[in-house]
């Protein structure tokens, strides 16, 4: 689907995971330009009637990139920042109380 | 209470960095907000980081590289700049919430610069949910903030010059499988040239020459351009597969990687309206647009509105417009004399003018046509909460004359993106089912939050520790 | 309708006027719902959707006994609306919860329950310590002493409830006329002239609903209906998986799964805005009960202006002076919908007022001479 106008990431430079999957990054990635860039398509499932939904305005006005990062349930993959470490999950449906 | 702050500016984008640095400059204690990590706001997004970045600078362009001389100007003044901070909320007499790494934070001021920019008209089409659709800005982001350019086959639809200007640098960056499928409808050309001469004047020619300079561009890149297309529908189960298309009586359908949908741009209208200001309906530019007096005042006292928040000006005119508002809460702190502001003011209001010349001829050559506005029953519209144009014109055909009534019935609009992306559709359709003009069809009724805050943060937010910083 | 018009004219489409007139449009009357436009202060919209019945009306029996009349009748209301329009309102008949974070406060909701009993109100009504609340509310907060529990309380959407009302009206044939906002009322010689922007709309009888708006229109009719705004702001979470099924006094989850936090009771004027303090205290509340919340994001929250009275009951009143003429008000839309619809309305229709709202007429406001 992308790929990097630059030479691909190196190894051993930053990483998270997607699903378990581990995802190289660039420093100055927001966390769904990094999983855009791996090649992953849906991040989340609609709450409303299960439907695949993926990034789509990329500036935080559509709230379609609804994760899970390091536990904390419908963040917006748009606006955070990638991190070293981080742990990502797609949002399936409507968030779960603890 | 003190008033803390003299002036606080909402948005790092051209608008709000001019607003922001001229009113540093000129002495007044100025906070500027913005939720990017970075400024530059959509249209300058990771200048800093690009400048030494040969490539992608080359490719981006010149009107994107002059923005780097106003983040300097923006860093050298003085400004207070606080990032990766979400304003969810605004009272009259200018008090700020915003949120940053969790915390809710309240800050005062004696004026407000609104510079929340513009946002790209939704574009309501069969299968715009799925997996591989993306607005052209949003490519355009993921080419400036990562250097991401789509690989295999890519198909761009809709108009403007956005439309062309990310094509053009599609072509620089090596993507190889492009169509362009312009949705502009025939009859704009014609309606579109009496604004032409206008367009010549001012800086308006340097519009038109980019513009020529890019079609051409795309024609000797031997890129497939196929104008006057309509009634498209994407197809695709877990992601988009293909698109389907009309040319005249001719259907058409290419499979697909990647689609970027864009129908132009309109104000984002979140925080005014949430704050209680006045919108009227832009007939040329097909949207809402909070009303404004020549300096950007608001029809709230102290609440200035700058840039494409308050009409689609483009980012030159759009910092011009930011110094203005800035001018004018200047004066008001008695930091300038009003001889000296009316002095600067009529200088930075030429320097805006010049910049709008072609607009009016640009805006009837990429008007959206009607289909956009009126998409099939079986298309969503309201993106969050699954509701279809189908169920809307039930809904109105019932008796719910306006938005407000179908956001309570239909649950359009109450979604997490809270409107953002169905409430030009659900007016626009309600208008036309109802013989009415957009501006007696009125908008949704926004309410705070107007960006996420959570249970406890909200909570916590008006506990003594909730810091009032400023003050 | 008739040349002279239809038989019964309702002056506001909110929740009491839309269950009068499918009430009565239900028991045979033709009937016009005269509505206001999209921009209109709604109490629906504020209506936090409890049927609440457990501590209502205590020390006001006649208040307490037509609100448990009201929720009994609440299960065929939810039943035949559902089958006349197919919508699914919403409506939970899971029992609701009132959380006490104190001793002081249980020994408080057993005073009520007894004093319920003492005036004749047969509610069923359980008190439940922490253990026992633990059960049936998994994830309850520290804070939470126990709750009064009664399975008679239930909850609803008060914006699908006034749909489905009005769909049912038009869906039975009654005429829902929205925009249409009443200036003017004119008694004639058999009925009713109600100026319209339209035109006249004529009626044999008539119903006041128009909430706030019944104020002003009220005198033209011979009819006081002195009632005032009281806020009430409202905060909403995005969805949440479903796992609180109950009524409860401070939050309920909807059927989409959205948590609601209320309401507060502010005396404010015609000021519909909010306060972070007020919307922050609600929060808190709700954490208290359920702190599993704290992260889940806020999508909105509003505020909106009931209709009050000055003794905080209803008033139904029919003309003295008009006969045919009624007015209409009430801070209990949901609750008192069913008596709206089954009792209210075919009785006005018929031009009558049952028995069991002789004591709510407006008189009892009026200041006694010596």
């Amino acid at each position: 689907m992308f790929r990097r106008i630059e030479p691909s990431a190196p190894e051993g430079g930053p990483a998270l995971t997607f699903e378990g999957r581990e995802i190289v990054f660039y420093p100055g990635d927001s966390l769904a330009a990094a999983l855009l860039a791996a090649g992953i398509g849906a991040l989340r499932q609609s709450p409303v009637d299960a439907s695949p939904r993926a990034p789509y305005c990329m500036m935080g006005v559509c709230f379609e990139c609804l994760v899970e990062i390091d536990g904390r349930q419908n963040q917006q993959a748009c606006l955070t920042p990638a991190h070293d470490g981080m742990v990502v999950r797609r949002q399936i449906g409507a968030r779960q109380l603890p | 209470m003190s008033q803390g702050w003299d002036a606080i500016v909402i948005g790092a984008g051209p608008a709000g960095m001019a607003a922001a640095a001229t009113l540093a400059e000129g002495g007044a204690r100025a906070l500027l907000l913005d939720e990017q990590a970075e400024p530059g706001g959509q249209i300058y997004r990771a200048i800093e980081r690009n400048r030494s970045n040969a490539r992608l600078s080359a490719i981006l362009g010149p009107d994107y590289r002059r923005g780097a001389a106003l983040v300097e100007r923006l860093r050298a003044s003085g400004a207070c700049l606080r990032f990766s901070s979400s304003v969810w909320r605004v009272e009259p007499g200018a008090a700020v919430w915003s949120r940053t790494n969790g915390m809710a934070t309240l800050d005062r001021a004696r004026a407000l610069v609104i510079a929340t920019g513009a946002m790209e008209r939704p574009v309501p089409l069969a299968g715009w949910t799925l997996p591989g659709v993306m607005t052209v800005g949003a490519l355009q982001i993921l080419l400036k903030t990562g250097g991401l350019v789509p690989s295999g086959r890519l198909v761009l639809a809709g108009t403007g010059p956005l439309f062309y200007l990310f094509a053009r640098q599609c072509l620089d960056a090596g993507v190889e499988h492009l169509t362009l499928l312009d949705t502009a409808q025939s009859g704009n050309i014609p309606a579109a040239l009496p604004h032409l001469p206008r367009a010549f004047t001012g800086q308006g020619w340097r519009y038109l020459a980019k513009g020529a300079g890019l079609l051409a561009a795309l024609s000797l890149g031997r890129v497939k351009l196929l104008r006057g297309v309509s009634e498209i529908a994407i197809e695709g189960e877990e992601r988009a597969t293909a698109i389907r298309f009309r040319t005249g009586r001719a259907s058409h359908r290419l499979g697909c990687d990647l689609i970027g949908l864009h129908e132009g741009v309109i104000p984002q209208q979140q925080l005014p309206r949430a704050l209680g200001c006045i919108f009227d309906w832009n007939e040329g530019q097909s949207c809402f647009q909070p009303r404004r007096d020549p300096w950007g005042a608001s029809t709230l006292p102290g609440v200035f509105i700058a840039g494409d928040a308050g009409g689609i000006v483009g980012a030159q005119a759009s910092l011009h417009e930011g110094e203005a508002a800035a001018l004018a809460i200047l004066a008001e702190l008695g930091r300038i004399t009003p001889a000296a502001r009316d002095a600067r003011l009529r200088r930075v209001r030429q320097a805006r003018d010049a910049h709008l010349t072609a607009r009016p001829f640009l805006d009837r050559l990429y008007r959206p046509g009607p289909g956009l506005i009126a998409p099939p029953d079986h298309v969503t519209i309201c993106r969050c909460e699954a509701v279809g144009a189908g169920s809307l014109r039930r809904a109105v055909a019932r008796g719910a004359l306006g938005p407000s009534q179908a956001k309570a019935f239909l649950r359009v609009g109450m979604g997490p993106c809270q409107g953002r992306l169905c409430g030009p559709s659900v007016t626009g359709l309600i208008a036309r089912e109802t013989d009415r003009s957009e501006a007696e069809t009125g908008y949704y009724r926004i309410r705070d939050p107007i960006k996420p805050v959570t249970v406890g943060e909200l909570a916590r937010a008006s506990q003594p520790s909730a810091s009032h910083r400023g003050d | 309708m008739t040349g002279s018009g239809y038989d019964l004219v309702v002056v506001g489409g909110g929740l009491i006027g839309a269950a009068i007139a499918w009430g009565a449009s239900r028991a045979g009357a033709s009937v016009a719902l005269l509505d206001e436009g999209d921009v209109a202060h709604r109490a629906s919209r504020g209506n936090f959707g409890l049927i609440w019945l457990q501590g209502k009306g205590v020390g006001k029996p006649a208040y307490m006994h037509w609100s448990l009349r009201a929720g009994r009748l609440w299960k065929n209301l939810a039943e035949e609306l559902g089958a006349a329009t197919g919508l699914d309102i919403g409506w939970r008949p899971a029992g609701g919860l009132h959380f006490c974070f104190s001793e002081a406060e249980l020994e408080k909701r057993r005073d009520i329950l007894a004093r319920t009993h003492a005036d004749g109100g047969e509610i069923s009504m359980q008190f439940l310590d922490r253990t026992a609340l633990r059960d049936l509310v998994p994830g309850i907060g520290p804070d939470v002493a126990g709750a009064s529990f009664s399975p008679e309380d239930s909850h609803v959407s008060p914006l699908y409830l006034l749909r489905a009302l009005q769909r049912a009206l038009q869906d039975g044939g009654g005429s829902y006329r929205p925009g249409t906002t009443v200036t003017d009322i004119r008694p004639e010689a058999s009925g009713f002239a109600v100026a319209t922007p339209a035109g006249p709309v004529r009626g044999r009888r008539i119903v006041l609903a128009a909430g706030l708006g019944s104020a002003r229109l009220a005198p033209q009719l011979g009819l006081s209906m002195p009632v005032e705004p009281e806020r009430g702001q409202i905060v909403v979470t995005e969805r949440v998986r479903p796992c609180f099924p109950y009524a409860a006094n401070c939050l309920r989850q909807t059927a989409e799964g959205s948590f609601l936090f209320g309401s507060s009771h502010e005396e404010v004027g015609f000021d519909e805005g909010t306060q972070v303090a007020t919307a922050a205290d609600l929060c808190a509340t709700a954490l208290r009960v359920l702190p599993g919340l704290d992260s889940a994001g806020v999508v909105r929250f509003w505020g909106s202006l009931r209709v009050m009275t000055p003794d905080g009951l209803p008033i139904y009143e029919e003309s003295s002076r008009y006969p045919g003429a009624f007015a209409a008000t009430c801070h209990s839309g949901v609750t008192l919908a069913s008596v709206h619809a089954f009792d209210i309305g075919p009785a006005v229709a018929a031009g009558t007022l049952p028995a069991a709202v002789a004591s709510f007429g407006s008189g009892r406001f009026d200041v006694q001479a010596d």
